[in-house]
Protein backbone atom coordinates (compact mmCIF):
# COMPACT_ATOMS: atom_id res chain seq x y z
CA UNK A 1 0.00 0.00 0.00
CA UNK A 2 1.14 3.50 -0.68
CA UNK A 3 -0.03 6.64 0.85
CA UNK A 4 -0.17 9.56 -1.48
CA UNK A 5 0.68 12.10 1.75
CA UNK A 6 1.73 12.26 4.98
CA UNK A 7 -0.83 14.29 6.62
CA UNK A 8 1.96 14.70 9.34
CA UNK A 9 4.31 16.65 6.49
CA UNK A 10 3.73 20.52 6.61
CA UNK A 11 4.58 22.43 3.50
CA UNK A 12 4.81 25.78 5.31
CA UNK A 13 7.24 24.51 8.24
CA UNK A 14 10.74 23.81 6.80
CA UNK A 15 11.06 22.22 10.13
CA UNK A 16 8.35 20.81 12.10
CA UNK A 17 8.19 19.84 15.89
CA UNK A 18 8.23 16.34 14.77
CA UNK A 19 11.34 16.53 12.51
CA UNK A 20 13.03 18.60 15.40
CA UNK A 21 12.48 15.68 17.77
CA UNK A 22 13.61 12.75 15.57
CA UNK A 23 16.52 14.39 14.55
CA UNK A 24 17.90 15.48 18.72
CA UNK A 25 16.10 11.94 19.52
CA UNK A 26 18.43 9.81 16.99
CA UNK A 27 21.88 12.20 18.60
CA UNK A 28 20.63 11.06 22.18
CA UNK A 29 20.13 7.34 21.58
CA UNK A 30 23.56 7.51 20.14
CA UNK A 31 24.88 8.89 23.40
CA UNK A 32 22.77 7.40 26.07
CA UNK A 33 22.94 3.83 26.05
CA UNK A 34 20.34 3.92 28.66
CA UNK A 35 18.05 4.94 25.84
CA UNK A 36 15.56 3.04 23.83
CA UNK A 37 13.12 4.40 20.70
CA UNK A 38 9.59 2.27 20.72
CA UNK A 39 7.90 2.69 17.50
CA UNK A 40 4.24 1.49 15.95
CA UNK A 41 5.29 2.67 12.18
CA UNK A 42 4.33 6.18 12.30
CA UNK A 43 7.18 7.83 11.95
CA UNK A 44 9.67 5.13 11.67
CA UNK A 45 11.05 6.61 8.08
CA UNK A 46 12.68 8.85 10.59
CA UNK A 47 14.69 6.46 12.11
CA UNK A 48 16.03 4.37 9.58
CA UNK A 49 19.75 4.84 10.33
CA UNK A 50 19.02 4.65 14.15
CA UNK A 51 17.66 1.29 14.15
CA UNK A 52 19.74 0.22 11.85
CA UNK A 53 22.65 1.69 14.73
CA UNK A 54 20.75 0.23 17.43
CA UNK A 55 18.48 -2.77 16.85
CA UNK A 56 17.54 -3.64 20.62
CA UNK A 57 16.92 0.05 21.54
CA UNK A 58 14.95 1.68 18.60
CA UNK A 59 12.51 -0.46 17.27
CA UNK A 60 9.22 -0.57 15.20
CA UNK A 61 7.06 -3.19 16.45
CA UNK A 62 4.76 -2.50 13.91
CA UNK A 63 0.56 -1.58 14.12
CA UNK A 64 0.45 -2.60 17.46
CA UNK A 65 -0.40 0.00 20.02
CA UNK A 66 -0.75 -2.47 22.93
CA UNK A 67 2.70 -3.82 22.28
CA UNK A 68 4.12 -0.22 21.80
CA UNK A 69 3.65 0.75 25.02
CA UNK A 70 4.32 -3.05 26.49
CA UNK A 71 7.42 -3.06 25.10
CA UNK A 72 8.16 0.07 26.50
CA UNK A 73 7.45 -0.95 29.34
CA UNK A 74 9.28 -4.07 29.56
CA UNK A 75 12.47 -1.91 28.27
CA UNK A 76 11.74 0.25 31.49
CA UNK A 77 11.53 -3.02 33.64
CA UNK A 78 14.77 -3.94 32.15
CA UNK A 79 16.20 -0.61 33.44
CA UNK A 80 16.01 1.34 29.94
CA UNK A 81 14.42 4.61 29.66
CA UNK A 82 12.09 4.16 26.80
CA UNK A 83 11.01 7.16 24.59
CA UNK A 84 7.18 5.23 22.62
CA UNK A 85 5.84 7.24 19.90
CA UNK A 86 2.76 7.02 17.65
CA UNK A 87 -0.39 9.33 16.87
CA UNK A 88 -1.88 10.69 19.96
CA UNK A 89 -5.36 8.49 19.81
CA UNK A 90 -3.37 5.13 19.27
CA UNK A 91 -1.01 5.73 22.03
CA UNK A 92 -3.32 7.65 24.78
CA UNK A 93 -6.81 6.53 24.42
CA UNK A 94 -6.56 3.22 22.29
CA UNK A 95 -3.14 1.68 25.03
CA UNK A 96 -4.46 4.05 28.39
CA UNK A 97 -4.98 0.74 30.36
CA UNK A 98 -1.29 -0.39 29.01
CA UNK A 99 0.26 3.30 30.44
CA UNK A 100 -1.62 2.68 33.28
CA UNK A 101 -0.24 -1.36 33.78
CA UNK A 102 2.72 -1.02 32.18
CA UNK A 103 4.07 1.87 33.82
CA UNK A 104 2.72 3.19 37.23
CA UNK A 105 1.57 0.02 38.57
CA UNK A 106 5.01 -1.67 37.90
CA UNK A 107 6.86 1.33 39.40
CA UNK A 108 8.47 2.67 36.25
CA UNK A 109 7.93 5.25 33.75
CA UNK A 110 9.07 6.65 30.22
CA UNK A 111 8.65 9.26 28.08
CA UNK A 112 5.89 9.24 25.40
CA UNK A 113 5.32 11.31 22.82
CA UNK A 114 2.79 11.80 20.22
CA UNK A 115 1.53 13.46 16.83
CA UNK A 116 -1.76 14.69 15.76
CA UNK A 117 -2.70 16.74 19.09
CA UNK A 118 -6.53 18.00 18.68
CA UNK A 119 -7.16 18.38 15.45
CA UNK A 120 -3.38 18.56 13.12
CA UNK A 121 -4.79 16.06 10.68
CA UNK A 122 -8.27 18.20 10.01
CA UNK A 123 -9.09 16.04 7.08
CA UNK A 124 -8.47 12.72 8.53
CA UNK A 125 -11.50 14.00 11.28
CA UNK A 126 -12.08 12.72 14.32
CA UNK A 127 -10.35 9.47 14.41
CA UNK A 128 -6.69 11.45 14.52
CA UNK A 129 -8.26 13.96 17.05
CA UNK A 130 -6.71 13.61 20.41
CA UNK A 131 -8.40 16.80 22.67
CA UNK A 132 -8.80 14.79 26.06
CA UNK A 133 -5.24 13.00 26.14
CA UNK A 134 -4.06 15.81 28.42
CA UNK A 135 -7.37 15.03 31.07
CA UNK A 136 -6.57 11.43 30.62
CA UNK A 137 -3.01 11.89 32.05
CA UNK A 138 -4.42 14.40 34.96
CA UNK A 139 -5.66 11.01 36.08
CA UNK A 140 -2.27 9.33 36.61
CA UNK A 141 -0.47 10.20 39.63
CA UNK A 142 3.41 12.14 38.48
CA UNK A 143 3.24 12.29 35.22
CA UNK A 144 4.47 15.92 33.52
CA UNK A 145 3.02 17.25 30.26
CA UNK A 146 5.13 19.07 27.95
CA UNK A 147 3.37 20.82 24.75
CA UNK A 148 5.90 22.74 22.66
CA UNK A 149 5.01 25.81 20.68
CA UNK A 150 7.80 26.10 17.96
CA UNK A 151 10.11 23.06 16.80
CA UNK A 152 13.15 24.49 18.44
CA UNK A 153 11.44 23.79 21.71
CA UNK A 154 11.52 20.75 21.33
CA UNK A 155 15.14 19.61 21.52
CA UNK A 156 15.50 21.11 25.36
CA UNK A 157 12.30 19.86 26.25
CA UNK A 158 12.89 16.43 24.95
CA UNK A 159 16.66 16.79 26.96
CA UNK A 160 14.34 17.14 30.13
CA UNK A 161 12.06 14.56 29.05
CA UNK A 162 14.99 11.98 29.28
CA UNK A 163 16.41 12.75 31.58
CA UNK A 164 13.78 12.93 34.33
CA UNK A 165 12.78 9.94 36.63
CA UNK A 166 8.84 10.63 36.42
CA UNK A 167 6.72 9.61 33.17
CA UNK A 168 6.83 12.43 30.78
CA UNK A 169 3.93 13.05 27.53
CA UNK A 170 5.12 15.10 25.05
CA UNK A 171 2.60 16.30 23.06
CA UNK A 172 4.03 17.37 19.48
CA UNK A 173 1.97 19.37 16.79
CA UNK A 174 1.65 21.37 13.65
CA UNK A 175 0.27 24.15 15.07
CA UNK A 176 2.91 26.62 16.60
CA UNK A 177 3.42 29.98 17.23
CA UNK A 178 6.05 32.45 15.31
CA UNK A 179 8.61 32.47 17.76
CA UNK A 180 10.28 29.65 20.46
CA UNK A 181 10.21 30.66 24.25
CA UNK A 182 12.86 29.63 26.40
CA UNK A 183 10.60 29.19 29.55
CA UNK A 184 12.18 28.81 32.63
CA UNK A 185 12.28 25.02 34.45
CA UNK A 186 8.79 24.55 35.29
CA UNK A 187 7.92 28.37 35.54
CA UNK A 188 5.05 30.58 33.45
CA UNK A 189 6.85 33.13 31.41
CA UNK A 190 5.60 36.50 31.76
CA UNK A 191 5.13 37.96 28.41
CA UNK A 192 2.73 40.94 28.44
CA UNK A 193 1.56 42.44 32.27
CA UNK A 194 -1.42 44.23 32.82
CA UNK A 195 -4.36 44.63 35.50
CA UNK A 196 -7.74 43.47 34.86
CA UNK A 197 -7.06 39.29 34.09
CA UNK A 198 -3.77 36.82 33.59
CA UNK A 199 -3.84 34.63 30.76
CA UNK A 200 -2.42 31.50 31.22
CA UNK A 201 -1.76 29.98 27.39
CA UNK A 202 -0.17 27.07 26.90
CA UNK A 203 2.42 25.60 23.82
CA UNK A 204 1.04 26.51 19.93
CA UNK A 205 -1.99 28.82 20.91
CA UNK A 206 0.50 31.69 22.37
CA UNK A 207 0.60 34.14 18.65
CA UNK A 208 -3.64 33.34 19.10
CA UNK A 209 -3.54 34.70 22.42
CA UNK A 210 -1.17 37.73 21.87
CA UNK A 211 -2.94 38.87 18.99
CA UNK A 212 -6.33 38.20 20.47
CA UNK A 213 -5.28 40.59 23.87
CA UNK A 214 -3.19 42.80 22.12
CA UNK A 215 -5.09 46.30 22.89
CA UNK A 216 -6.42 44.79 26.63
CA UNK A 217 -5.20 45.40 29.74
CA UNK A 218 -4.19 41.76 30.58
CA UNK A 219 -1.02 39.67 31.67
CA UNK A 220 -0.02 37.54 29.19
CA UNK A 221 2.23 33.86 30.64
CA UNK A 222 3.11 31.67 28.50
CA UNK A 223 4.66 27.86 29.53
CA UNK A 224 5.10 24.62 27.57
CA UNK A 225 5.12 22.47 30.29
CA UNK A 226 1.67 22.79 31.41
CA UNK A 227 2.18 19.52 33.90
CA UNK A 228 2.99 19.90 36.87
CA UNK A 229 1.11 23.78 36.75
CA UNK A 230 2.88 26.44 37.84
CA UNK A 231 -0.38 27.40 39.67
CA UNK A 232 2.08 29.38 42.64
CA UNK A 233 3.57 31.54 39.57
CA UNK A 234 -0.38 31.86 38.43
CA UNK A 235 -1.14 33.04 41.61
CA UNK A 236 0.91 35.55 42.20
CA UNK A 237 0.44 36.85 38.49
CA UNK A 238 -3.85 37.02 39.37
CA UNK A 239 -3.38 38.83 42.84
CA UNK A 240 -1.73 42.21 40.18
CA UNK A 241 -4.96 41.31 38.41
CA UNK A 242 -7.32 40.97 41.21
CA UNK A 243 -8.05 37.27 40.89
CA UNK A 244 -9.38 36.90 37.53
CA UNK A 245 -7.49 34.21 35.22
CA UNK A 246 -7.99 33.03 31.67
CA UNK A 247 -6.44 29.60 30.89
CA UNK A 248 -5.91 28.79 27.40
CA UNK A 249 -5.30 25.02 26.16
CA UNK A 250 -4.84 23.63 22.46
CA UNK A 251 -6.78 20.16 24.03
CA UNK A 252 -10.11 19.93 26.11
CA UNK A 253 -11.85 22.65 27.25
CA UNK A 254 -11.40 23.32 31.12
CA UNK A 255 -8.73 20.40 31.31
CA UNK A 256 -6.94 23.07 34.21
CA UNK A 257 -9.44 23.70 35.77
CA UNK A 258 -9.25 21.50 38.66
CA UNK A 259 -5.51 22.40 39.11
CA UNK A 260 -6.87 26.35 39.14
CA UNK A 261 -9.47 26.08 41.53
CA UNK A 262 -7.35 23.46 43.74
CA UNK A 263 -5.06 26.25 44.52
CA UNK A 264 -7.53 28.95 44.71
CA UNK A 265 -9.31 26.80 48.21
CA UNK A 266 -8.58 29.97 50.47
CA UNK A 267 -8.99 32.83 47.91
CA UNK A 268 -12.07 33.79 45.68
CA UNK A 269 -11.28 33.52 41.94
CA UNK A 270 -12.93 33.98 38.90
CA UNK A 271 -11.58 31.40 35.90
CA UNK A 272 -12.64 31.60 32.35
CA UNK A 273 -11.31 28.02 30.95
CA UNK A 274 -10.68 28.23 26.86
CA UNK A 275 -9.88 25.28 24.89
CA UNK A 276 -11.06 22.44 22.52
CA UNK A 277 -14.84 21.50 22.48
CA UNK A 278 -16.37 18.65 24.09
CA UNK A 279 -18.30 17.59 21.02
CA UNK A 280 -16.93 15.97 17.51
CA UNK A 281 -17.38 18.90 15.02
CA UNK A 282 -18.04 15.90 12.16
CA UNK A 283 -16.18 18.52 9.30
CA UNK A 284 -13.23 18.33 7.53
CA UNK A 285 -11.39 21.29 6.30
CA UNK A 286 -7.96 22.69 7.46
CA UNK A 287 -6.56 22.75 10.99
CA UNK A 288 -6.77 26.99 11.00
CA UNK A 289 -10.60 26.10 10.32
CA UNK A 290 -10.58 23.76 13.14
CA UNK A 291 -9.20 26.18 15.77
CA UNK A 292 -11.37 29.04 14.34
CA UNK A 293 -14.60 26.64 14.83
CA UNK A 294 -13.21 25.78 18.65
CA UNK A 295 -13.01 29.48 19.22
CA UNK A 296 -9.69 29.40 19.68
CA UNK A 297 -8.35 31.88 16.80
CA UNK A 298 -7.53 35.08 17.76
CA UNK A 299 -11.26 36.22 17.06
CA UNK A 300 -12.51 33.96 18.95
CA UNK A 301 -10.64 34.07 22.30
CA UNK A 302 -10.89 37.87 21.89
CA UNK A 303 -14.22 37.45 21.93
CA UNK A 304 -14.79 35.50 25.01
CA UNK A 305 -11.63 37.31 27.16
CA UNK A 306 -14.20 40.50 26.47
CA UNK A 307 -17.05 39.18 27.80
CA UNK A 308 -15.01 37.75 30.72
CA UNK A 309 -13.79 41.18 31.31
CA UNK A 310 -17.03 43.20 31.07
CA UNK B 1 8.98 -23.59 58.37
CA UNK B 2 12.21 -23.04 56.56
CA UNK B 3 13.09 -24.68 53.69
CA UNK B 4 16.36 -26.16 52.59
CA UNK B 5 17.93 -26.26 49.31
CA UNK B 6 16.74 -29.93 48.20
CA UNK B 7 13.09 -28.97 49.39
CA UNK B 8 10.63 -31.89 47.49
CA UNK B 9 7.94 -30.74 45.15
CA UNK B 10 5.97 -32.29 48.03
CA UNK B 11 6.31 -29.85 50.54
CA UNK B 12 6.13 -27.35 47.66
CA UNK B 13 2.87 -28.53 47.28
CA UNK B 14 1.74 -28.30 50.55
CA UNK B 15 2.90 -24.63 50.93
CA UNK B 16 0.42 -24.09 47.83
CA UNK B 17 -2.39 -25.57 49.94
CA UNK B 18 -1.68 -23.59 52.70
CA UNK B 19 -2.10 -20.02 50.48
CA UNK B 20 -5.34 -21.57 48.92
CA UNK B 21 -6.89 -21.85 52.25
CA UNK B 22 -6.86 -18.47 52.71
CA UNK B 23 -7.24 -16.61 49.41
CA UNK B 24 -11.12 -15.42 49.30
CA UNK B 25 -10.32 -15.38 44.81
CA UNK B 26 -12.73 -18.06 44.15
CA UNK B 27 -10.53 -20.09 41.57
CA UNK B 28 -7.57 -20.73 43.06
CA UNK B 29 -5.61 -23.69 41.18
CA UNK B 30 -2.65 -24.71 41.52
CA UNK B 31 -2.11 -26.32 37.69
CA UNK B 32 0.76 -24.25 37.30
CA UNK B 33 2.78 -25.67 40.15
CA UNK B 34 4.64 -28.31 38.41
CA UNK B 35 5.77 -26.09 35.49
CA UNK B 36 6.58 -23.05 38.09
CA UNK B 37 8.82 -25.62 40.25
CA UNK B 38 10.62 -27.14 37.71
CA UNK B 39 11.50 -23.76 36.68
CA UNK B 40 12.71 -22.27 39.72
CA UNK B 41 13.96 -25.31 41.27
CA UNK B 42 16.08 -26.53 37.68
CA UNK B 43 16.23 -23.66 35.40
CA UNK B 44 16.03 -20.09 36.23
CA UNK B 45 19.33 -18.22 37.09
CA UNK B 46 17.74 -16.77 40.22
CA UNK B 47 19.18 -15.81 43.25
CA UNK B 48 16.50 -15.00 46.19
CA UNK B 49 19.84 -13.05 47.98
CA UNK B 50 20.18 -10.84 45.32
CA UNK B 51 16.89 -10.61 43.64
CA UNK B 52 17.87 -7.53 41.73
CA UNK B 53 20.58 -8.88 39.80
CA UNK B 54 21.05 -7.12 36.58
CA UNK B 55 22.28 -10.70 35.10
CA UNK B 56 19.58 -12.91 36.65
CA UNK B 57 16.84 -14.84 34.30
CA UNK B 58 13.56 -13.13 34.70
CA UNK B 59 10.41 -15.01 35.45
CA UNK B 60 7.31 -12.91 34.33
CA UNK B 61 4.04 -14.73 35.75
CA UNK B 62 1.06 -12.96 33.39
CA UNK B 63 -1.84 -14.96 34.37
CA UNK B 64 -1.38 -13.29 37.62
CA UNK B 65 -5.58 -14.34 38.88
CA UNK B 66 -4.62 -17.14 41.80
CA UNK B 67 -1.44 -17.06 42.20
CA UNK B 68 -0.98 -19.58 45.19
CA UNK B 69 1.40 -21.84 43.02
CA UNK B 70 3.96 -18.60 42.59
CA UNK B 71 3.50 -17.62 46.11
CA UNK B 72 4.51 -21.21 47.04
CA UNK B 73 7.41 -21.78 45.25
CA UNK B 74 8.75 -18.42 45.78
CA UNK B 75 8.40 -19.03 49.59
CA UNK B 76 10.27 -22.21 48.78
CA UNK B 77 13.23 -20.87 47.13
CA UNK B 78 13.49 -18.51 49.83
CA UNK B 79 12.17 -14.72 48.08
CA UNK B 80 10.35 -14.27 51.44
CA UNK B 81 9.38 -16.08 54.61
CA UNK B 82 6.69 -19.15 54.53
CA UNK B 83 4.89 -17.17 57.33
CA UNK B 84 3.20 -14.81 54.61
CA UNK B 85 1.85 -17.24 52.90
CA UNK B 86 -1.22 -17.29 55.81
CA UNK B 87 -3.25 -14.70 55.81
CA UNK B 88 -3.23 -13.54 52.04
CA UNK B 89 -5.03 -10.86 50.64
CA UNK B 90 -5.60 -9.09 54.03
CA UNK B 91 -4.79 -5.42 54.47
CA UNK B 92 -1.76 -6.70 56.39
CA UNK B 93 -0.37 -8.55 54.00
CA UNK B 94 1.90 -8.16 50.87
CA UNK B 95 0.89 -10.75 48.89
CA UNK B 96 -2.96 -10.05 47.09
CA UNK B 97 -5.39 -12.66 44.91
CA UNK B 98 -2.76 -10.68 42.20
CA UNK B 99 1.00 -10.22 42.89
CA UNK B 100 2.23 -6.92 43.52
CA UNK B 101 5.74 -6.41 42.25
CA UNK B 102 6.64 -3.63 44.29
CA UNK B 103 5.41 -5.34 46.97
CA UNK B 104 7.13 -9.06 46.88
CA UNK B 105 10.99 -9.51 46.49
CA UNK B 106 11.47 -11.77 43.35
CA UNK B 107 8.24 -10.67 41.33
CA UNK B 108 8.90 -9.35 38.49
CA UNK B 109 5.39 -7.95 36.60
CA UNK B 110 2.89 -6.27 38.70
CA UNK B 111 -0.19 -8.33 37.12
CA UNK B 112 -3.75 -9.27 37.40
CA UNK B 113 -4.97 -8.16 34.00
CA UNK B 114 -4.79 -10.43 31.11
CA UNK B 115 -2.72 -9.56 28.15
CA UNK B 116 0.33 -7.31 29.80
CA UNK B 117 3.08 -10.05 30.32
CA UNK B 118 3.88 -11.02 27.37
CA UNK B 119 4.51 -7.70 25.64
CA UNK B 120 6.57 -6.43 28.65
CA UNK B 121 8.60 -9.67 28.19
CA UNK B 122 9.29 -8.93 24.49
CA UNK B 123 10.52 -5.25 25.86
CA UNK B 124 12.37 -7.00 28.63
CA UNK B 125 14.12 -9.49 25.87
CA UNK B 126 14.86 -6.58 24.01
CA UNK B 127 16.48 -4.47 27.01
CA UNK B 128 18.54 -7.55 28.36
CA UNK B 129 19.93 -7.84 24.24
CA UNK B 130 20.64 -3.92 24.21
CA UNK B 131 22.42 -4.04 28.02
CA UNK B 132 24.92 -6.79 26.56
CA UNK B 133 22.89 -9.42 29.14
CA UNK B 134 23.09 -11.53 26.52
CA UNK B 135 23.21 -14.85 29.15
CA UNK B 136 19.92 -13.55 30.96
CA UNK B 137 16.43 -15.29 29.56
CA UNK B 138 12.90 -13.91 29.72
CA UNK B 139 9.91 -16.92 30.55
CA UNK B 140 6.43 -15.30 30.82
CA UNK B 141 3.69 -17.41 31.74
CA UNK B 142 0.34 -16.79 30.04
CA UNK B 143 -2.80 -19.01 30.41
CA UNK B 144 -4.55 -20.39 26.98
CA UNK B 145 -7.80 -18.04 27.94
CA UNK B 146 -5.63 -15.33 28.79
CA UNK B 147 -4.41 -16.09 25.04
CA UNK B 148 -7.62 -14.32 23.73
CA UNK B 149 -6.45 -11.11 24.76
CA UNK B 150 -5.61 -9.37 21.56
CA UNK B 151 -2.08 -7.56 23.20
CA UNK B 152 -0.89 -11.61 22.97
CA UNK B 153 -0.90 -12.02 19.21
CA UNK B 154 0.61 -8.53 18.92
CA UNK B 155 3.42 -9.77 21.13
CA UNK B 156 3.70 -13.40 19.35
CA UNK B 157 3.91 -11.88 15.77
CA UNK B 158 6.30 -9.54 16.19
CA UNK B 159 8.74 -11.68 18.37
CA UNK B 160 8.73 -14.37 15.99
CA UNK B 161 9.02 -11.99 13.29
CA UNK B 162 12.42 -10.22 15.33
CA UNK B 163 13.51 -13.91 16.30
CA UNK B 164 13.68 -12.84 19.80
CA UNK B 165 15.93 -15.83 20.70
CA UNK B 166 15.78 -15.00 24.56
CA UNK B 167 12.45 -14.79 25.26
CA UNK B 168 10.67 -18.12 26.44
CA UNK B 169 6.72 -18.31 26.64
CA UNK B 170 4.49 -21.11 28.88
CA UNK B 171 1.16 -21.39 28.18
CA UNK B 172 -0.41 -23.24 31.26
CA UNK B 173 -3.24 -24.88 28.75
CA UNK B 174 -6.17 -25.71 31.16
CA UNK B 175 -8.50 -25.87 28.45
CA UNK B 176 -10.32 -23.26 29.78
CA UNK B 177 -10.56 -20.82 26.55
CA UNK B 178 -14.23 -19.94 25.87
CA UNK B 179 -14.18 -20.87 22.57
CA UNK B 180 -11.03 -23.20 22.03
CA UNK B 181 -7.68 -23.08 19.51
CA UNK B 182 -8.93 -24.73 16.91
CA UNK B 183 -5.68 -26.10 15.30
CA UNK B 184 -3.86 -26.38 18.87
CA UNK B 185 -2.04 -23.39 20.90
CA UNK B 186 1.35 -24.13 19.22
CA UNK B 187 0.38 -23.81 16.29
CA UNK B 188 -0.53 -20.17 16.83
CA UNK B 189 2.99 -19.66 17.47
CA UNK B 190 5.13 -21.58 14.91
CA UNK B 191 2.63 -19.88 12.24
CA UNK B 192 4.51 -17.05 13.50
CA UNK B 193 8.25 -18.72 13.47
CA UNK B 194 8.14 -19.48 16.94
CA UNK B 195 10.09 -23.13 18.23
CA UNK B 196 6.96 -25.00 19.82
CA UNK B 197 6.74 -28.09 22.05
CA UNK B 198 3.50 -29.32 24.04
CA UNK B 199 3.74 -31.30 26.96
CA UNK B 200 1.89 -33.07 29.65
CA UNK B 201 1.53 -30.16 32.36
CA UNK B 202 2.51 -32.49 35.00
CA UNK B 203 5.29 -34.58 33.59
CA UNK B 204 8.75 -32.55 34.90
CA UNK B 205 11.56 -34.21 32.60
CA UNK B 206 9.12 -33.73 29.61
CA UNK B 207 8.83 -29.75 31.25
CA UNK B 208 12.69 -29.35 31.50
CA UNK B 209 13.24 -30.77 28.44
CA UNK B 210 11.24 -27.95 26.51
CA UNK B 211 12.50 -25.36 29.27
CA UNK B 212 15.59 -25.99 28.23
CA UNK B 213 15.18 -26.65 24.17
CA UNK B 214 17.99 -24.50 22.12
CA UNK B 215 16.49 -22.29 20.29
CA UNK B 216 19.38 -19.88 19.17
CA UNK B 217 17.47 -17.67 16.35
CA UNK B 218 13.79 -18.04 17.63
CA UNK B 219 11.55 -17.45 20.50
CA UNK B 220 10.44 -21.15 22.03
CA UNK B 221 6.89 -21.49 23.25
CA UNK B 222 5.76 -24.39 26.04
CA UNK B 223 2.27 -25.16 25.75
CA UNK B 224 1.80 -27.11 28.91
CA UNK B 225 -1.17 -29.28 28.79
CA UNK B 226 -3.24 -29.80 32.03
CA UNK B 227 -5.80 -32.45 31.32
CA UNK B 228 -6.49 -34.04 34.68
Amino acid sequence: MVYQADPLEDDLQPLTMRDAWAAHLSDLVDADPRLAVVLADISSDMFTDAMKAHPDRVINVGIREQLLIGAAGGLALAGMRPVAHTYAPFLIERAFEQVKLDFEHQGTSGVLVTVGASYDWAEGSFTHFSPRDVALFDTLPGWRVFVPGHAAEVPPLLDRAVQAEDGVYIRLSLRHNENPYAVPDGKLLVLREGKRATVAVVGPLLDNVLEATADLDVTVAYTNTPRPLDTAGLRELAAETGDAIVVVEPYLEGTSAWLVSRAYEDRPHRLLSLGVGREELRRYGTAAEHERLHGLDAEGIRARVRAFLA
Amino acid sequence: MMLSMDTTFEQVRELALRSVTDVRYPIVKTYTLDALWVLYDRVLRVDPNRPDDPDRDRFLLSKGHGPSAFYAVLAAKGFFPAAWLDGIATLESRLGSHPDATLIPGVEMSAGSLGHGLPLAVGTAHGLRATGRTGSRVFVLVGDAELDEGSNHEAIAYAGALGLANLDVIVADNDSASHGWPGGIASRFEVNGWSAATVDATDHEALYRSFTTAHPDRPHVTVAAYRP
